[in-house]
């Protein structure tokens, strides 16, 4: 492509012929611009262009630009007849934007929308855990607009769906946990009591954290996702259109399942910790089974056992809260689904842990 | 004689043992703004996405610029593809991608062209669509007319010789989808860009279709060939005069 420009004290002058393909000359660009800027007639002499793409277009339309914006004069001879009228198209402006150029604001007014953005948040937080304490009464009284089979399939989801992984993963902190206990107590010769460590610490805490950091991943996720996309695909307005309540339809089967299922997960969680401490114990310390079962069974008592299983039973209200609640606040788009899945798993992890601070407080200060 | 851009040979697509269609074959001659017709469930979309390598077929050729794509391998396929865009039923636009990035992403990807360069791409197709200033503008910002012309400029950002419209007036107002129409006319005529449209938008058809094929759910396969206005006077069958009638002068 040869591309060449002449200018004096009234006008620029630019001739343009060949094959123009691949216009990507920034510099001389800039330079014809700054001058296009800085004189009232603009002519583009165009002379046999074999070939074009959007490159020349692109140049001839920042041009057009220049002089429509700052009122200067501009011709073009010689260019193709479709070349000529794309430029006259894409100046053709049918619509303008109609949002303000600055949306972030100043930094007070964005400090502002910040903390109107966290009030909002809480309120719309308590306001949904309002609806689905109503919805929980409506059960109760038998008039919740909840579908069987929904329910069932949600009990489906979180039960022995999620046996798998959680035996493997319970196993292993079982495992994990008897490995660090041993190596302190194998230095007094207490190894023994690696059985008594890990039958506590699974019974009373850790098979419940572990049950609920699982499915808080996997079922909580889940319904985030689930509900989210459905607020993308317009059903959740449908449902409400239809006057069929949310909350009763969508989050109780998710909130009941999982009120059922984590405490029975819980346990399962326990018993496998436990088999894997066992395992370390059998193998690698040289404590028979029968003793470390003897051990085992000395060390579990229905306080620690049944603070464990409360502490799923909490953990399950958390995650299918948490998995719905972002599901419904969801946004319109593809991406919103993913920011409201990873809320939805984060929350849930971090409410766990200051619940188990909580309920660990008050256990404390009642004596169980 | 014109150029074959697409040639469709002795085509079956089938899911399964669900044979979709069979025996469809048909050419897109250069220059062309082809209409795929046809009543719902007839797999107009389906042999859209055969056309665009995202199905294989069951049996058969599609030929692109003379690669088959039925045996090309995907280097091939990604080569060709290049040379063609798309413009999806709903835009299809990356939602966390603004429009100048959702454009500036095939230019980013096949070409070397400068930043400056890409910058002025994006604002030139943009303008040609008339979404001159909606650069910064997320998706979700915008109406769904209007996101339907921002996946056009994003099909047109390579300066392709084939582009693919899946139901462009779907969902849109009567004005909307006639800008949309108009624009098509407008790439057509000025680009040289061969076109392939699948619609049941009768007035969409005779606006802009100058070939087109009529695909038939009954004998899942081509009903008709030819122009719109040429099928409609002088009709095959009675169902494609039912089709292009609304029913009105079919019904014997």
């Amino acid at each position: 492509m040869a591309l060449t420009y002449v200018q004096n004290s009234s006008e620029l002058t630019i001739k343009i012929s060949g094959e123009c393909c691949q216009y990507d000359d920034g510099t001389q660009k800039d330079k014809i611009y700054v001058l296009a800027q800085n004189l009232p007639q603009i002519n583009v002499l165009a002379q046999n262009i074999t070939a074009w793409d959007s490159t020349l277009l692109a140049f001839l339309y920042e041009l057009s630009k220049i002089a429509k914006q700052q009122n200067k004069n501009i011709s073009f001879s010689g260019l193709p007849e479709n070349l000529q009228h794309l430029i006259d198209l894409a100046l053709k402006v049918d619509r303008k934007p109609s949002l303000p150029d600055n949306k972030n604001g100043q930094w007070l007014e964005a400090m502002g929308n910040w903390g109107l953005n966290i009030y909002l948040s809480i309120t719309r937080a308590f306001s949904f855990a309002r609806q689905v304490l109503s919805s929980f009464g409506r059960f109760l009284r038998g008039s919740a607009v909840m579908r069987g089979v929904d329910f069932l399939f949600a009990l489906e989801g979180c039960s022995y769906k999620a046996v798998g992984i959680m035996s493997l993963v319970s196993f292993m902190i079982g495992l994990i946990l008897a490995f660090v206990g041993a190596v302190q107590l194998k230095t007094f010769g207490a190894q023994i009591y690696v059985a008594s460590l890990v039958t506590i610490g699974m019974t009373r805490i850790m098979g419940a954290i572990m049950a609920g950091v699982i499915m808080s991943g996997r079922t909580g996720a889940s319904y985030a996702a689930t509900i989210g996309t459905m607020q993308v695909n317009e059903e959740i307005d449908a449902l409400k259109t239809m006057g069929i309540p949310t909350m009763d339809f969508l989050v109780l089967p998710r909130m009941l399942s999982l009120m059922i299922t984590m405490p029975l997960l819980t346990v399962w969680a326990d018993f496998m910790g436990m088999f894997g401490g066992a395992f370390v114990g059998v193998v690698m310390l040289d404590i028979s089974p029968q003793e470390y079962w003897k051990y085992s069974v000395e060390a579990m008592n229905l306080s620690n056992f049944l603070v464990g299983i409360f502490h799923g039973f909490v953990f399950g209200i958390i995650i299918a809260l948490c998995g719905c609640y972002y599901g419904v606040n969801c946004g319109r788009n593809a991406d919103s689904v993913g920011v409201a899945t990873t809320k939805a798993v984060v929350s849930a992890i971090v409410l766990m842990i200051v619940a188990t601070g909580i309920i660990t407080m008050t256990f404390e200060v009642l004596g169980i | 004689m014109m150029e074959a851009k697409i040639k469709v040979d002795d085509l079956t697509i089938a899911y399964g043992d669900f044979v979709l269609m069979k025996n469809v074959s048909f050419e897109v001659k250069k220059g062309d703004v082809f209409i795929i017709m046809g009543g719902s469930g007839c797999g107009k979309s389906s042999l859209l996405r055969v056309l665009t390598g995202l199905v294989p077929p069951a049996k058969g050729n599609v030929f692109i610029n003379d690669v088959n794509f039925a045996k090309a391998s995907q280097a091939q396929k990604d080569e060709v593809m290049k040379k063609c865009g798309i413009l999806y039923q709903s835009g299809a636009l990356f939602s966390s991608m603004t429009l100048a990035e959702n454009i500036a992403l095939p230019l980013q990807q096949y070409t070397d062209y400068s930043d400056k360069l890409i910058k002025e791409l994006v604002s030139l197709k943009l303008a040609l669509v008339g979404l001159t200033g909606f650069e910064e503008f997320y998706p979700s910002e915008i109406s769904g007319g209007m996101k339907k012309r921002a996946g056009l400029a994003r099909a047109l950002a390579l300066d392709p010789e084939i582009v693919y419209f899946d139901e462009p007036s779907a969902g849109l107002d009567p004005i909307s989808s006639k800008l949309l129409d108009d624009l098509i006319v407008e790439i057509n005529q000025s680009l040289g860009t061969t076109i392939v449209v699948v619609t049941h938008e009768l007035s969409s058809i005779f606006a802009i279709g100058t070939n087109s094929v009529f695909l038939d759910a009954d004998v899942k396969g081509v009903g008709g060939i030819g122009s719109p206005k040429e099928l409609l006077k002088n009709p095959p069958n009675q169902k494609i005069l039912n089709f292009l009638t609304r029913g009105e002068k079919g019904n014997a």
